[in-house]
């Protein structure tokens, strides 16, 4: 990789980003709050965080399919004004032109700036020859695995020579194997200095992803998204995932993440309103699950988060909502990257199904504000029912739509497993009936 | 945990009793209506006011009760059509080798010009009485209808999941039941939906069909139609406006009151994993779901029809017919059976030919043909050329493409042949050519099909392929090219073959036109048509309609077909 000798302004400055939805209600919801970021020529950085975190919406600011509500995006020293030139990207959907063939699809970039047609073609040829497309020129996406079409989505990205290749979560939607296949690909392509490239920027969740490419990783904060944490990967490339440097960095990654969020013990009373904080997407099952994985052997009441993640197959994306739903409740610990199992959880899983659902709605009239509340209305009423929109239109005035709309889905499904209340989808009502 | 009233959900408890009086106020309104109107259906051709149309616009209201009951009759036969040719068609492969054909030709036929005879048809049934006439506007309306709702239910029941299917014949259920629990569900959407378009198509025919003449008798059904009919043979153009309000009320009345909440309630049948865009429930909706009274009647009935549904009619279950192999001697005897048939067919059609029919006519009627043709596909153009754009713009503005939808929808349905007769002023009064003039007629009710489904492809363009697109900063004609047209095309399509379907059966209706003793009348097959049945020339009714469905099919196989299932396979997502 040739350093960048001559002082040039660095390829990509944020300086004070903001990005919030007006609700007219209420405050703003914000995304992202006073975020910088400094882009250098040669180098790989991978946003990591949660999602939610605001990590796609600041790829889409610096690629300027995004104006930021506030603060300022310079592109090689200009101010950025619509999408950028010298800008391309890869979309974690792959954004493939179904009615496009491979060849056409990577020449689309090249054929939008005019480039004549002989050139094109012989261009995209070398494009799909490099990144291991030969021989599937006329075929449709249709035709392809997934991992065919996400380098047709890098060809189609790399053909038209950009400065900045921005990876939104490239590789989430493929199979472990395939996506393992790519990272590879791309890095030695990377390292022999085969990409017509000056720097890569990457958003992803999965914290071994990012250890694994970037040079350099910001964690992200999320509600609102805030840079948490910024660390520099000191390993050469081609790394080694089993590398004990290379595990402790994730290690220390992971309790980053879990060490984030203040943590509301016991009897502590949380924050003022009962509808303020979100609730996490975690089925009821799911926590049975991770609560009798935790209580057996070979853990005992205590787990390293991302080894537990690792034996079954879970991404932090999935791990730390988990462990957190679980340690609002009061049936884990969570801390420093390590999970803990509390009496309450311990008495949860030896209990038999009625008990469990005890034990669960006695942890909900404890720690869910939202859950009592509900209850309580239905109680009051004549008819025992209440529409589920008021108490949606409660959380809008907290947190964004789509976190209110999740909450709600949550506490549905947590007060209908401890019997607490019913739902009725199609009246969209809360209810008591059936409850005793 | 402290106990705190929230104010604002307190305050709004429900009282069940101003909702249940509106709905006591709407049940008995609605029965009162349809008391009176089936009275008036018995009496004799020949009582005073049976078959006659005053222009006093205080009696439009009852008019317009009239006309949409006959909607809704017309609407109640296509339904149990659909349910008994549909069903026969999906289930019985020897039938479905008859009844699809023929469907697919019916769909073809501009029935509009066969009216003159279904009126005798009806008259002979009942001699004398109003309830003949009336029978032939049904039957009128309800061959706008059925066909589609038909194809609708055939398609459906042809694409029934298989390990449901599966899973019903496990656990044993009975034909009778499998039917009304698996397949008529998985239906429901497409059916409703095509419903919905079947009572748009039908208004058209309302119109149409209400006031006829054989021979030398007029006779006009009480309803908007005839009362239109009147306004322009007595050049009331004040009348004319005031049918035209009164429909659009009665058109949204039944979409708000009927279609919406159907539309929403069906969405639940939806076999889709994927949740689609959440629209709220509509106002009726919440209506019925929120009133005591309603809900309980819905209840009841919902009970009712789960006792009919749950009978183990048609055999004992087990998947019967399944092991057995079809028996190639019936199967002969079927074909054989059909052969016949198709024989005596060629027999009659080919006396009836040498009789009535010479080659120069045949001539002049496929040239009629030609002309209507070229017509079709100007219009066609000029509809492509200026809704999709519009279309585009609208659909990838989520809160346009929201607002453009229902207005799209309601203008489709609104029957463009009430706006003749401004349109036929403005030719006199200009001395414009009705060559040229009145072609724009036969569009004017069936462009907005290619509006609604243009905005709807837009709409339903993924985010991630703008985003694509955007960014590698595709513009101009490479844009409209590469990216938004393919996208679009096959929704398109869908409403281009409905579009241009229905363009064909306006000629009929839009090629000739009066206003008072002003008739307007262009060369073309539609115009040909309608001469014909006014003069009762039952040959060259045939020979022109026949003409037409030929020219129908044509573009339907050698035009339509083939960018439709280029679409499908070349240009659909995923």
């Amino acid at each position: 990789m040739d350093a960048a000798v001559d002082v040039r302004p660095n390829l990509v400055q944020v300086t004070g980003c903001r990005q919030a939805y007006h609700k007219d209600s209420n405050a703003d919801l914000v995304v992202l709050d006073n975020v910088d970021l400094t882009l250098n020529e040669g180098e790989i950085v991978a946003l990591l965080g949660r999602s939610g975190s605001g990590k796609s919406t600041l790829l889409r600011i610096v690629s300027g399919l995004l104006k930021p509500t506030s603060g300022e995006v310079l592109w090689r020293g200009a101010p950025v004004v619509g999408p950028a030139e010298g800008v391309a990207m890869v979309f974690q959907s792959f954004a493939l032109f179904p009615w496009l063939t491979v060849q056409e699809n990577v020449e689309l970039g090249l054929e939008a700036r005019g480039v004549p047609r002989a050139e094109r073609e012989a261009r995209a040829e070398t494009a799909i020859d490099m990144i291991g497309l030969g021989g599937f020129e006329n075929a449709y996406p249709k035709e392809l695995s997934g991992g065919m079409r996400q380098r047709v989505g890098l060809a189609r990205a790399l053909v038209v020579h950009p400065d900045l290749l921005l990876m939104d979560e490239p590789f989430s939607a493929l199979d472990v194997l395939t996506a393992e296949t790519l990272r590879t690909d791309l890095i030695d392509l990377w390292m022999e200095g085969k990409l017509p490239l000056k720097s890569v920027l990457m958003v992803t969740h999965n914290i071994e992803e990012a250890v694994l490419m970037a040079d350099r990783i910001l964690v992200f904060s999320s509600n609102p998204g805030r840079v948490a944490s910024e660390l520099k990967v000191p390993f050469a490339h081609p790394r080694n995932r089993l590398d004990p440097d290379f595990r402790k960095m994730v290690d220390d990654i992971y309790a980053l993440m879990t060490r984030r969020k203040p943590v509301s013990r016991g009897a502590a009373q949380p924050i003022a309103s009962p509808l303020a904080s979100a609730l996490p997407p975690v089925g009821t099952n799911i926590m049975s699950g991770l609560l009798e994985t935790l209580a057996a052997e070979p853990y005992k009441g205590r787990a390293d988060l991302p080894a537990i993640a690792g034996v079954l197959q879970y991404e932090v994306d999935d791990i730390l909502p988990l462990g957190e739903a679980l340690q609002l409740l009061g049936f884990a610990l969570l801390e420093e990257g390590d999970i803990t199992l509390t009496a309450q959880g311990r008495s949860f899983v030896n209990a038999d199904v009625d008990e469990r659902k005890r034990l669960f709605g006695e942890a909900l009239r404890q720690h869910v504000p939202l859950v009592v509340m509900i209850r309580q209305v239905l109680d009051q009423r004549w008819n025992h029912r209440a529409s589920a929109e008021r108490f949606r239109d409660e959380l809008e005035d907290h947190m964004s739509p789509d976190y209110a709309d999740q909450t709600l889905r949550t506490v549905i499904a947590w007060g209908r497993y401890a019997e607490i209340f019913a739902y009725d989808e199609e009246a969209e009502q809360f209810s008591l009936e059936d409850i005793d | 945990m402290p106990t705190t009233l929230f104010p604002s959900m307190a305050a709004s408890r429900r009282l069940p009793n101003a909702w249940d009086l509106l709905a006591i106020l709407c049940v008995f309104a609605a029965l009162i209506g349809i008391g009176h109107v089936a009275q008036g259906t018995l009496v004799s051709v020949s009582t005073p006011g049976a078959v006659d149309v005053s222009l006093d616009p205080w009696r439009l209201p009852e008019y317009a009760v009239r006309t949409t009951l006959r909607m809704f009759a017309a609407l109640l036969a296509s339904l149990l059509f659909t349910f008994t040719y549909g069903t026969a068609a999906a289930k019985s492969r020897r039938a479905g080798l008859v009844l699809i054909p023929i469907l697919d030709v019916l769909q073809s036929v501009p029935i509009l010009g066969f009216l003159t005879f279904t009126v005798v048809f009806f008259m002979g049934l009942f001699p004398g009485r109003v309830i003949g006439l009336e029978l032939a506007a049904i039957f009128a309306i309800f061959t706008s209808q059925a066909w589609n709702m038909a194809f609708s239910l055939y398609q459906s029941l042809k694409t029934v999941p298989a390990d449901l299917t599966e899973a019903s014949n496990a656990f044993h259920l009975s034909p009778w039941q499998r039917f009304w629990k698996l397949e008529v569900p998985f239906a429901a959407p497409g059916l409703v939906w095509n419903t919905m378009m079947s009572m748009s198509g039908g208004w058209f025919f309302v119109v149409a069909s209400e006031a006829v003449s054989v021979g030398d008798n007029t006779w006009k059904l009480p309803g908007i139609g005839s009362y239109v009919a009147v306004a322009l043979e007595q050049r009331d153009i004040a009348a004319v406006l005031w049918a035209i309000v009164a429909m659009l009320v009665v058109i949204l009345a039944y979409d708000q009151l009927l279609f919406r909440p159907l539309v929403a309630w069906s969405a639940k049948f939806r076999f889709e994993t994927t949740a689609g865009a959440i629209a709220s429930d509509p106002w009726m909706l919440r209506l019925i779901r929120r009133t005591r009274l309603l809900s309980l009647a819905g209840e009841a009935i919902s009970d009712a029809a789960g006792i009919i549904t749950g009978l183990r009619l048609f055999g004992g279950g087990s998947a019967r017919g399944g092991y057995r192999a079809p028996s190639r001697v019936v199967d002969a005897i079927w074909l054989a059976v059909l052969a016949v048939i198709v024989l005596y067919a060629c027999w009659r059609l080919s006396s009836f030919a040498v009789g009535a029919l010479n080659l120069g006519e045949i001539e002049h009627v496929v040239t009629l043909g030609l002309i209507t043709m070229m017509r079709v596909i100007v219009l066609m153009a000029l509809a492509t050329i200026i809704w999709v754009p519009i279309g585009v713009w609208l659909g990838l503005r989520p809160e346009w493409a929201r607002r453009a939808q229902p207005v799209a929808q309601f203008l489709a349905a609104f029957p463009a042949n009430l706006l003749f007769p401004p349109a036929v002023l403005g030719i006199v009064h200009f001395h414009l050519n009705p060559n040229i003039w009145l072609t724009p007629l036969m569009i004017l009710g069936t462009q907005w099909y290619i509006l609604f489904n243009v905005v709807a492809g837009a709409a339903a363009f993924p985010g991630d392929l703008q985003e694509a697109a955007k960014n590698f900063r595709i513009g101009g004609l490479l844009w409209w090219r590469k990216v938004i047209i393919p996208g679009i095309f096959a929704y398109y399509v869908t409403g281009a073959i409905t579009a241009s379907g229905g363009c064909w059966n306006a000629a009929i209706v839009a090629e000739v036109a009066s206003w008072g003793d002003t008739r307007l009348q262009a060369t073309g097959l539609g115009a040909y048509i309608a001469d014909a049945t006014d003069k009762g020339d039952m040959a060259k009714v045939v020979l022109g309609v026949v003409v037409m469905s030929a020219f129908v099919v044509l573009f339907n196989r050698l035009l339509w077909r083939p960018m439709y299932s280029f679409a499908q396979r070349r240009l659909t997502l995923a």
